[in-house]
């Protein structure tokens, strides 16, 4: 299981879009993955739990994945996080 | 008789008596009843068509407009699309409807709830909005549901529907199952389940108030939609009195009959071609039947609403295509998408003013790839050579060298693809916005029809809108500006040999048709069933009489006056007919 703290930094914010996005990546690997903010935790391939995420500019998440391809489902991941949502 | 408790009175809003068990159509959406099942397996099934179902309709809807809408609204709906596929929902769902045993709607219900409430948590304002998203997508989910339960539920049986109100997809709906009259609490004459009623020639009564609260689901009730009357659980008197009056109707419709295959020609030898507005399949075999000689009007929207959005550019050629081909060699007049206004848009914009706002031409201008795949169906259909084509809601002459433009492109596209179609096909617009209507003489130079809609001229003349209850009495349909337009229109079209037609209600009254055949109409375009009565009211009617009638209409100052003009003129010339069945 691989465990990753990441850090909102676009304006706007994990609004639809993102969320949509995240989801899409998500689901093209066969891992689980989950998403947990205070106290809350979302399965990440579900797309109305990632929407009901209320997390603006600055906030922190909890990702965790695990399974067979955890590792390359997570540097995908992370890195969509960490390009801002191609939003900067 | 009349006077007995069970009778209950409201706008009679399309004609015919019938006798059936009561269907009460309740629709409030956010009632989702929790009801214990046993058969799990077809709930889950229910679920799943539903689910599909909303999937296709939101994937329509998403193609279109995205543009139109903005960034925003496109991820939103791709979302909503997502949510439809959404494993860890749908699994949730499924599962519960197995090991609960609950009807699959309060599921759906339950389920979106408890995320919409962790959203509406939130401080951020921005959740609090997608919440009230996510109530969209859950709503579409428990309509279809729901949709798929009311088909199943009317079966063999007639029945005569009761609901608060219906909307043009509900009408449509239930149309196709065996429903036999309308009764709704609100609603005026002009509204869709009154229009649809009358070209289905079946009776309907509108505005009668507290029809769901005195209606109980199985009472047997006759409908008078002569007169407005209903009559809940009728007694031995009462049941004689309407089998009476309902044979009485079969002997007269029958001598109508009679008129279907001769012309309606005046005394004096004036032909009016007497056409049908076709808004559902189902008409069509009663527009022949009656003797129409062609189809005026051919609403497609309301011909699509059962695809709930978009049909794609074969689906239509199909339609149009057997209509053509059903008719031949009467003309078939193919109206573009009028979307928009009180019409249903598939997609949800809000205006501030719809009917000033995004609709008929304006919209399909707009959406060039939308209206161009209707512009390819028709013209592939249009080798049957019966074919023309007419746009809606045209208020300058730009959109009609648009439209012309478009057209052109289209042909082109077929003839390198090697399609073959009718060159020659004819392009007419609807008369319905004034300045349309002052600028006909300009029109005509580039159009080969005129259709008057009379509806929406007469709501966008006097500026009232024909929805709003409140201004029912500014409605005037025989106000003196009216029929002044209807001359300047009519006499600049014959000056410029261009052929002129009515569709709208104006024409489908009775007491009107002698007045549009004095201002100098080729054509009159009415619901299937009126098409006997027009025949047989033109027949007896003298062109030169009728002329001098408009004259003197036309020096009216008040609608009172012509009004009690056209009613004058119809009982001294009409006083039998159709008139028996209404007692005042």
């Amino acid at each position: 299981m691989i465990e990753k703290e990441v850090t909102i930094i676009n304006n706007a914010g994990l609004h639809t879009r993102p969320a949509a996005t995240v989801v899409k990546i998500a689901s093209q690997y066969n891992s689980e993955f989950f998403i947990r903010k205070d106290g809350m935790s979302i399965n990440g391939k579900s797309i109305i739990g990632v929407m009901t995420l209320a997390a603006a500019k600055g906030s922190t998440l909890e990702l965790s994945f695990e399974g067979e391809d955890e590792e390359k489902m997570a540097e995908a991941i992370i890195e969509y996080f960490n390009r801002g949502f191609d939003e900067l | 008789m009349i006077e007995k408790n069970n009778v209950f009175k409201g706008i009679p809003a399309a004609p015919g008596i019938k006798i059936a068990n009561a269907f009460l159509f309740k629709k409030e959406i956010e009632k989702v009843k929790e009801e214990t099942i046993s058969d799990t397996d077809e709930a889950i099934n229910i679920l799943n068509e539903s689910l599909a179902k909303s999937k296709k309709e939101l994937l329509k809807v998403f193609s279109l407009a995205v543009d139109k809408l903005g960034r925003k609204r496109a991820a939103l709906f791709e979302a909503q699309i997502m949510i439809l596929d959404d494993p860890v929902l749908l699994d949730k769902m499924r599962s519960r409807i197995r090991e609960e045993k609950k009807n699959s709607e309060f599921i759906v219900k339950d389920e979106f709830s408890k995320y919409q409430n962790l959203m509406s948590l939130s401080d951020e304002p921005y959740m609090k909005e997608r919440a009230l998203d996510i109530e969209d997508i859950k709503n579409r989910i428990i309509r279809n549901i729901k949709k798929k339960k009311w088909k199943s539920r009317i079966t063999d049986e007639e029945v005569i529907l009761v609901s608060t109100s219906l909307t043009p997809a509900d009408t449509v709906l239930f149309s196709r199952l065996n429903v036999t009259g309308y009764i709704t609490n609100f609603g005026g004459l002009t509204s869709h389940a009154a229009i649809v009623a009358r070209s289905l020639n079946v009776p309907a009564i509108v505005g009668l108030h507290e029809a769901t609260e005195n209606i109980n689901n199985s009472d047997k009730i006759i409908i008078d939609g002569f007169n407005g009357i209903v009559v809940v659980n009728p007694d031995a008197e009462q049941l004689d009195f309407y089998q009476e009056r309902i044979k009485k109707l079969y002997e007269e419709d029958t001598e109508l009959a009679k008129l279907k295959d001769l012309p309606a020609e005046t005394l004096d030898g004036r032909k009016i071609d007497i056409l049908a507005n076709l808004d559902m399949p189902e008409e069509l075999d009663l527009i022949i039947q009656n003797g129409g000689e062609g189809v005026g009007l051919m609403r497609t929207e309301q011909i699509f609403q059962e695809y709930d959005s978009f049909p794609s550019e074969d689906e239509q050629e199909e339609v149009y295509s057997n209509f053509a081909q059903k008719l031949y060699p009467l003309p078939l007049t193919i109206r573009a998408f009028d979307i928009g206004g009180d019409k249903v848009l598939p997609v949800d914009v809000q205006e501030p003013n719809p009917m000033l706002g995004w609709r008929g031409i304006r919209f399909l201008l707009d959406n060039e790839n939308l209206f161009k795949s209707q512009i390819r169906g028709v013209l592939k259909a249009s080798i049957h050579k019966n074919i023309k084509f007419m746009i809606p809601m045209v208020s300058s002459v730009r959109e009609v060298e648009l439209t012309k433009n478009l057209i052109r492109e289209c042909k082109k596209e077929l003839i390198n693809e090697k399609i073959s179609f009718d060159d020659h096909m004819e392009l007419g617009i609807m008369i319905e916005v004034p300045s349309a209507a002052l600028m006909i003489s300009e029109f005509a130079q580039d159009v080969d029809f005129f259709s008057i809609g009379t509806n929406d001229l007469i709501q966008y003349m006097l500026a009232v809108d024909r929805g709003n209850n409140i201004v029912t009495k500014q409605y005037q349909e025989f106000h003196p500006a009216i029929i002044r337009t209807l001359r300047f229109i009519i006499t600049a079209a014959n000056k410029s040999n261009t052929r002129v037609n009515l569709c709208g209600e104006m024409a489908a009254d009775y007491r009107a048709i002698p007045l549009l055949v004095g201002l100098g109409l080729n054509s009159l375009s009415v619901s299937a069933p009126v098409i006997p009565h027009a025949k047989e009211i033109i027949r007896a009617l003298n062109f030169s009489e009728v002329s001098s009638f408009v004259t003197e209409c036309l020096k009216c100052k008040t609608e009172k006056e012509i009004h009690n003009k056209l009613e004058e003129f119809y009982s001294v010339n009409f006083s039998k007919s159709s008139k028996d069945f209404y007692s005042n």
